[in-house]
Formats: structure tokens, sequence, C-alpha cells
């Protein structure tokens, strides 16, 4: 009687678990299938309205835009990741729990939910109109930092904070100092998310329209042989406007559509688009994989 | 008690709070160099508490206060030294097992290199001779490059030891080092230390009493934040002082 009643419970739940498992394998099949097709979608049609022409670095090609693109990104993450990480070490390591710490997190919050188009206008009145520059990448790659910002301070912070406390006991009861517990032992064994933490601040940058309209601006004017860096037209100098691929995107499918191969244009990009930010999660992904198995922090 | 030997570390009215709970209760006792020192009492009565406070470590736990002296070699460590100063030669092994996500070779390296050692020969002989005497070298010289996570539960303590002996500190301190290894690790371990009595100074923690009495020379008895008897480990475990301890040794209650 006991023992029947205990097979019945074992049975119920073995046939839950059976449910739950084709449940959660349902989902995840169905956004993998939702995100390929979406992806194949674009690429295919970005492919169907292939002209040559559209690989020159000219007016009539997106080169300008490719390049531009990968430079703001560049540049936003030149600034946002030190900052970042900085802050994200700070918030686990060095501050008071208490109630500067819960205000700082009520700010980074309320940033990383700021709409990007008021992150634009910000960027235009600050860097734009309060400096008398003109539109300009860096300006372009600050706003994007103020967005990503918050992203790569969060992931570092959890990063840290979800660390074993026998990594930071182990490296102190060396005699390690606390910096040297955070650089040697803590950030190398937390690499692998910051990483992704870098990834979603680039792919904000990769994506960003709206932060950028009146920042790093609509118009590209460089001489593709001119290295003289301070000059406005060298494609190195940050203090030239730029637009990026996905601004262009936008512009073909607004102003732009008087042009008859606007939306051959705006489908070639965005499958472009869409191939780069893949290949810099994965590059990024691969990077942080080889060095933190290099360093024995994977098995 | 035994004057020939040189008192290591002196405690004087040692009183440790978490906030208001009272985690250590008036520790007056003297611990001696080239001895292993056994803390045995119930879960819960400060043994880890107190081990602590010799190398600093409650220094990363917010809201502690202490009072009382502790000296190593005549030295305040609270007053007169640096707290990094302190753990290069007060050293601790602890009850998890918690090697660093890094290779094996690299988790040994971890302390010379904070001592500014850097040649390449000189690293590889150091690692090489700690993991020699932490007695793990012949399971780990063929995979000194790989993730120490990789090893087993038993062998990371061991490498964790082996990561403490390349700092060559003067005391080692070990919270329950073998509560989570099979016994022939066990048995290793307890080999090493009383290998390692000759030129260090042990103090462990242990729930085990027969690794207490067949290791240690002398034993401190902790109860509630207490310390109740401390003597030599013989006349601890023969003829117990307190009713208490007694009824502790013997199993009767804890
Ligand atoms: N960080 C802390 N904050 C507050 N109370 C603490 C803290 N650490 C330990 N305590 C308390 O202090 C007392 C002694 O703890 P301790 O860890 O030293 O015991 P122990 O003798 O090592 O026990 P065990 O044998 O289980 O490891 C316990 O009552 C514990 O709850
Ligand atoms: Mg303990």
């Amino acid at each position: 009687m006991h023992n029947s009643a205990m097979k019945k419970r074992i049975a119920k739940a073995k046939a839950v678990d059976s449910v739950m498992t084709k449940l959660f394998y349902l989902i995840g099949s169905f956004f993998l299938v939702f995100l390929l097709v979406l992806a194949g979608y674009i690429i295919v049609k970005g492919i169907l309205g292939f002209y040559p022409e559209l690989l020159t670095f000219s007016s009539k090609g997106i080169g300008n835009q490719f390049f531009n693109t990968i430079y703001l990104v560049f540049l936003s993450l030149v600034i946002s990741v030190p900052l970042g990480v900085a802050a994200g070490i700070y918030m686990a390591e060095y501050s008071r729990d208490g109630k500067f710490l819960t205000f700082l997190r009520i700010c980074i919050e309320s940033l990383s939910s700021l709409p990007s188009i008021v992150v634009g206008l910000f960027g235009y009145l600050v860097f734009i109109l309060l400096t008398g520059a003109k539109w300009n990448l860096m300006a372009g790659a600050l706003a994007v930092s103020i967005l990503s910002l918050p992203l790569i301070t969060t992931t570092t912070e959890d990063a840290i904070r979800s660390l074993p406390k026998g990594f930071k006991e182990g490296s102190m009861a060396l005699g390690a100092t606390k910096w040297r517990t955070i650089s040697k032992v803590l950030l190398p064994a937390c690499l692998p998310r910051i990483a992704t933490g870098v990834i979603l601040a680039a792919g904000r940058g990769f994506g960003e329209a709206a932060a950028l309209l009146y920042t790093a601006g609509q118009s590209t004017i460089i001489n593709w042989s001119n290295w003289d860096v301070t000059s406005s037209t060298c494609p190195l100098n940050p203090f030239r406007p730029g637009e990026t691929l996905s601004l262009h995107i936008w512009a073909m499918r607004t102003e732009g559509s008087l042009n008859p191969n606007a939306p051959a244009i705006a489908n070639f990009s965005a499958a472009v688009l869409v191939i780069m930010v893949l290949a810099f999660s994965l590059l990024a992904r691969i990077t942080a994989r080889r060095i933190s198995k290099k360093s024995g922090g994977q098995i | 008690m035994d004057t020939t030997k040189n008192i290591k570390f002196n405690v004087q009215s040692l009183n440790l709070f978490y906030g208001d709970f009272q985690a250590l209760k008036d520790i007056s006792f003297t611990i001696y160099e080239n001895e292993i020192t056994a803390l045995i009492g119930p879960s819960g009565c400060g043994k880890s508490t107190f081990l602590k406070t010799l190398n600093r470590m409650n220094d990363l736990e917010p809201n502690v206060t202490l009072h009382g002296s502790i000296q190593l070699d005549s030295q305040d460590i609270n007053k007169d030294m640096d707290a990094i100063e302190l753990r290069k030669r007060v050293s601790m092994v602890f009850q998890q097992p918690n090697p660093f996500p890094k290779s094996v070779y690299e988790n040994v390296a971890y302390g010379p290199r904070i001592n500014g050692i850097r040649k390449k020969a000189q690293l590889d002989e150091i690692v090489e001779h700690s993991l020699r005497q932490a007695a793990i070298w012949e399971e780990v010289k063929d995979r000194l490059h790989k993730s120490a996570l990789g090893l087993s539960g038993g062998q990371q303590q061991r490498l964790c030891i082996a990561r403490t002996l390349a700092l060559e500190p003067e005391v080692i301190l070990m919270d329950e080092p073998t509560s989570a290894l099979d016994p022939i690790s066990t048995m290793k371990i307890e080999d090493l230390a009383s290998e390692l009595k000759k030129n260090y100074t042990i103090v462990i923690v242990t729930h085990n009493m027969q690794q207490a009495s067949r290791i240690s020379d002398r034993t401190a008895f902790f109860l509630l934040g207490n310390l109740v008897e401390y003597d030599t480990t013989i006349k601890l475990f023969s003829q117990p002082s307190d009713k208490k301890t007694e009824e502790y040794i013997t199993g009767r209650f804890g």
C-alpha cells in the first residue's frame, strides 16, 4: 500500500519532469528558429538587391558607413569599457553598502533605461552646442557610451560579486594586496562574463540611430588618400562627421527614398550590419574563452 | 608549561564581536614554535573566528570589533604590523579547497610572484619543490599547465597547501583541511603536517578527535566562545581537568 503510493508519486514527478523538459526545449527551439529566420530573411533580402557599386567607398556605396560604424563602436568601447569596468570594480569591491551605493544603483538603472533619443539630444546639447563643434564621430561615441556604460558596469559588478568568496580569501591569505587580488585573480576569473557585457555594449553602438542623429551626424565627407589625422577629411579623424550604417538605413528609408536604389541600399546595409554584429559577438566570445582557457581559468 | 620552546603567538584577553554578538570571550594563550596546535570544539564555538584573528583575515569582514592583544614574536600584529606583511608570514589553508581559476603552476607560483620572484628557473624550482612537499607532485607533474579546477577535491586541497608552502611562511593556519577528504588524502595531509612542523608552526582546526590526538602537540578546547581548556595533547586527552572537555572528547556532547 505504502509502496504503491510512493511509486505513484515518483511516476507523477517523472511525468511533470518530462513535460517541463519538453516545454523548455520547445521554447528554446522556438527562439532559435525565430532568430535564424529573422537573420536569414535580412541577409537574403540584402543579398538579393546587391549590385557591386554598393561595396565602394563613395557616396554610391556603403563602404564609408561600414568604416564609420566600426570606428564609432571602437571609440565608444575605448571610452566605456575602462570606465564601466572600473565603476563595476568600485561597486563590487570598494563601495560600502549604504545609502550612497543604493543611490548610485538607482542612477545607473535610470541611465540604462533612458530613451536613446533623449541621450542623443543631450549629446547634441553638450558635445555639439556647448563645445561649438560640428557633428562628429567622437560626440557620437560619447553618446553611445552613455548608453552602454550602465551595461558594462552592472555586468562587471555582478560578475565579481558572483565569484566564490574563496578566490578573494585565498589571495588575501597569501599576502596579496586588494588591487593585486582584483587584477590578478578576480578580473581574469570573470573575463568571459565581462565579455558578454562588452558584446552587449558594442551591440548598442552597432544598432544605435537616434542617439547619433544629432551627434555623429548624417554626412560623411572623407578622402581615402588623406592620412593627416588633423584634417577633417581624414578617415581616422575622430572629430569629423560620420554616418553609421544604422543611421544610413534610416536615412534611406526616409528622406533618401527619392533615390530609386534606396530600398536596395537599406536592405544591403541591414544585412551587413547583422553580419557585423554576429561576427563581433563570435570574435569577442572566442577571444575571452581563449584567454581564459590559456590561463587555466577553464577546464 | 614547557619553557624550552619559543613562543610564537602570545594571545592576551582577546574579545571579538560580530556586531553585538560576542564570538570570542577573553581568550588568552600561547602558541609555541615548531609545534602543531589543534583547536577543537563543537560547531559555532569560534574556532574559525579565532584562527582568522591570527592573520587578520577578519579585517575583510565588516562589523568586526576586536579587543585584546595578539603578539607574533613579541610584536603586536594589530598595532605594529601591516596586514599584508603579516599574511606573508602567517598564511592560511581554508576548509573548502579554493584554488584560483588558473593553471596548477600559476596557483603555486602566485605567492612567490607576490614576493617579487620573476625568474622562470627559480619559479619552476619553487613550484616543483612545493608540490613535492604537499605530496601531489606525482599526480600533477604532467598537467602543470592545465586548469587547477579540473583536480579532485583532495588534490585541490593539497594544491592549496602547496600554494601556501611556496610562500614559505612561518606559520600555517589550517581550518579543517581534511574535512572534505578521503582517508588516504587525509593521511597524506596529516603526515605532511607532522613533517612540516620541523620548519613551520602549525595551527589546525579539526572536528576529528583522533586527528587531534594523532598529530598535535597541544590542544585547545573551545566552547561558546570560551577557551575551556588548553594543555599538551597527551594530558588533555588522557586526564582532562575540565568536566566539559572530558564530555566532549569522549563524545558525550557536541
Ligand atoms: N561573519 C560573521 N558575522 C556574524 N557572525 C558570525 C560571522 N562568522 C561567524 N559568526 C558567528 O560566530 C560564531 C563562531 O563562528 P565560527 O565560524 O568561528 O565557528 P566554528 O567554531 O569555526 O564552527 P564550525 O566548526 O562549524 O566551523 C558562530 O556563532 C557564528 O554564527
Ligand atoms: Mg569553522
